[in-house]
């Protein structure tokens, strides 16, 4: 499937995904609402213009690995995955309910379209790294992204798996980081100090990008520049804002692991709605 | 009246010793030359588990992770996932001690094709004391749900598990012992994952072991015999999925049963018998093992007497069981 997107459609779609996260977890009465708003621009960009893949065929061969190792954010790639194609719209309400193939953190054997099953941090990191290693003992063409947290950048298995990819120099993997600075406890900076954490990867020997994770045109240039570093993996440090698209979240660690109610969700959907008031007459 | 694939002369003074982890690391060689596929991941670790001569026939498709066994899980997790067949091996306390969570997740609940080995598993590593002696491994691993366990009791029995594990579709433990310890199975001897084998009929007790100890207990039965005591003896080198039906077929016979092995006596092998029995054909049942203490140094024949995982000691506990 590919269908070339403007600027402008993939905004209004990431938006889109937006309403949907807040539909999804006011729906499910739990999960985390900061990390998955501020990753939409990220996971828009790569359902609908950065990844090669077919959302009628999951487990195409040749198709571009998406791994994602802070798994809470999974409703934000549900939303990308419905819209994309991969099942229906409708299935995104069963989230977090019993029998559903919306498992609360990603199943691997209940969802197709899913590389593997994550929520432990630090775990999907290595997967990805050996799914990029699998890769180029096979001679294959794809390449394999990793969407990871900054939080866990502080489990210590992340940095096995950086410090195994710079060894191998797995130039078919690029992980997008992203860089929201808080965690469950506070801001990472005060839990436990990430910076300088440029410098940290490219101690590692990794390439690394600096980007605004939440302007959709720098996410997909630095995707596909990052596909063209040819000695490294590439490590895209996005900064987002956690809870972005809603303002009274916007910022607030309080809404890593926290769901809208009713009222807030409404507030929240009228403010993506009318895009923070700039669209007037939106009626309820 | 004893298996008779078993060694002719099982007790001779002249009865080979190789260590049961040459056997694994010849099932590679022969694993990886049927199946292109199949690949060997190490963590600085490659001589002692007899990786070598894997990395040495097919070195394109083997992994050195170096000291990161959390990432070597990981690793394979995904390796697996891409189709291939992953083997990992460290110490048994390190794998699946320290990368538990990691084979919980990324292979478990994945569902990935991954074999762990845990190497050095028992107190019978010997000098390198307690840190490296596996005595829990067992309990880590059968607790988790798409997991396999297996114990080969001899060398010959290693290379046929994992030839068995290569060809299995899912994540299986392989516990592998250090020390040379006797081989008194053959090419002949029957090994099916999921099938205990009854390596010496009986009436009067059922010993079920698992691991070099099997030997143990074929040589307890032999001196019992020359008490009159006829003791069934029992190779459950599958804990997970456990065969029931032979342990409870066997002690609706004989009617009481010992097992013994190199683990901590909670959560292994006897657990698992124990967890059959108590639920379909409640006996008196004594679990030999070690005795919720850690190792130590020592030399390894020295630690398996101190702790009473010998024949001596089995004799001592029939006896005791059938007064």
């Amino acid at each position: 499937m590919k269908k070339n997107y403007t600027l402008k459609q993939l905004e209004r779609l990431a938006n889109t995904i937006r309403q949907d996260v807040i539909k999804m977890l006011l729906e499910a009465g739990s999960g985390h609402s900061a990390g998955p708003l501020g990753l939409a621009d990220v996971f828009t960009a790569l359902y609908f213009k950065v990844l090669k893949h077919n959302p009628k065929k999951p487990n195409w061969e040749q198709r571009d690995r998406l791994c994602l190792s802070c798994g809470h954010v999974v409703p934000v790639r549900y939303a990308a995955m419905a819209r994309a194609g991969y099942f229906p719209l409708s299935e995104l309400k069963t989230l977090r309910k019993l029998n559903s193939r919306l498992q609360g953190h990603p199943s691997y054997l209940d969802l197709p379209g899913l590389e593997h099953s994550s929520g432990p941090l630090g775990q999907g990191s290595s997967v990805a790294v050996g799914k990029a290693l699998a890769a180029k003992i096979n001679g294959q063409k794809h390449y394999v992204f990793c969407v990871c947290s900054d939080g866990e950048q502080q489990e210590g298995q992340f940095w096995e798996a950086v410090m195994f990819a710079g060894k191998h120099q797995l130039n078919n993997l690029v992980f997008i980081l992203d860089r929201n600075n808080i965690q469950i406890d506070g801001y990472t900076e005060e839990v436990m100090p990430l910076e300088p954490l440029k410098e940290k990867y490219e101690a590692f020997n990794w390439h690394v990008l600096e980007i605004d994770g939440n302007n959709l045109e720098q996410v997909i240039d630095a995707c596909q520049y990052a596909k063209t570093v040819y000695e490294k993996p590439t490590m895209i440090i996005a900064h987002t804002i956690p809870g972005k698209g809603v303002d009274f979240m916007e910022s607030d660690f309080k809404w890593h692991g926290n769901p809208p109610n009713e009222k807030q969700a409404r507030k929240a959907l009228h403010e993506l709605r009318t895009l923070r008031g700039q669209i007037v007459g939106e009626h309820e | 009246m004893y298996n008779s694939s078993l060694l002719k002369n099982l007790f001779g003074k002249n009865i080979k010793q190789i260590p049961i982890r040459n056997g694994y690391g010849e099932g590679l060689v022969e694993a990886g030359k049927k199946d292109s596929n199949l690949v060997v991941l190490c963590a600085d670790l490659t001589d002692s588990t007899r990786s070598r001569g894997f990395k040495d026939k097919f070195p394109q498709r083997f992994i050195e992770v170096g000291v990161a066994e959390q990432n070597m899980a990981g690793l394979a997790a995904g390796l697996a996932l891409e189709g291939k067949i992953a083997f990992c091996s460290s110490y048994a306390v390190f794998n699946p001690g320290r990368n538990w969570e990691q084979i919980r997740i990324s292979v478990c609940y994945n569902q990935a094709n991954v074999k762990i080995a845990g190497h050095h598993a028992g107190i019978s590593v010997g000098p390198d004391g307690a840190t490296h002696q596996g005595l829990e491994d067992i309990a880590l691993t059968r607790c988790l749900p798409n997991m396999t366990v297996l114990v080969p009791g001899d060398y010959m029995e290693a290379k046929k598990a994992t030839l068995a594990a290569a060809k299995f579709k899912g994540p299986v433990y392989l516990r592998l012992a250090r020390e040379k310890t006797p081989v008194f199975t053959s090419l002949k001897t029957n090994f099916k994952i999921g099938k205990a084998e009854i390596f010496k009929t009986g009436k009067d007790i059922t010993i079920i072991a698992c691991g070099p100890l099997v030997y143990e207990a074929l040589k307890a039965a032999n001196e019992l015999e020359k008490e009159k005591l006829d003791a069934e003896v029992i190779n459950c080198h599958t804990i997970k999925p456990i065969d029931k039906k032979t342990i409870i077929d066997s002690t609706k016979k004989t009617g009481k049963v010992i097992t013994i092995e190199e683990h901590q006596v909670h959560g292994g092998l006897g657990s698992a018998v124990a967890e059959v029995l108590s639920q379909n054909n409640p006996v008196p049942m004594k679990i030999m093992g070690m005795p919720d203490k850690f190792g130590e140094s020592g030399q390894p024949q020295e630690l398996l007497d101190k702790y009473g995982l010998n024949s001596v000691q089995i004799i001592k506990e029939v006896k005791n069981l059938l007064k």
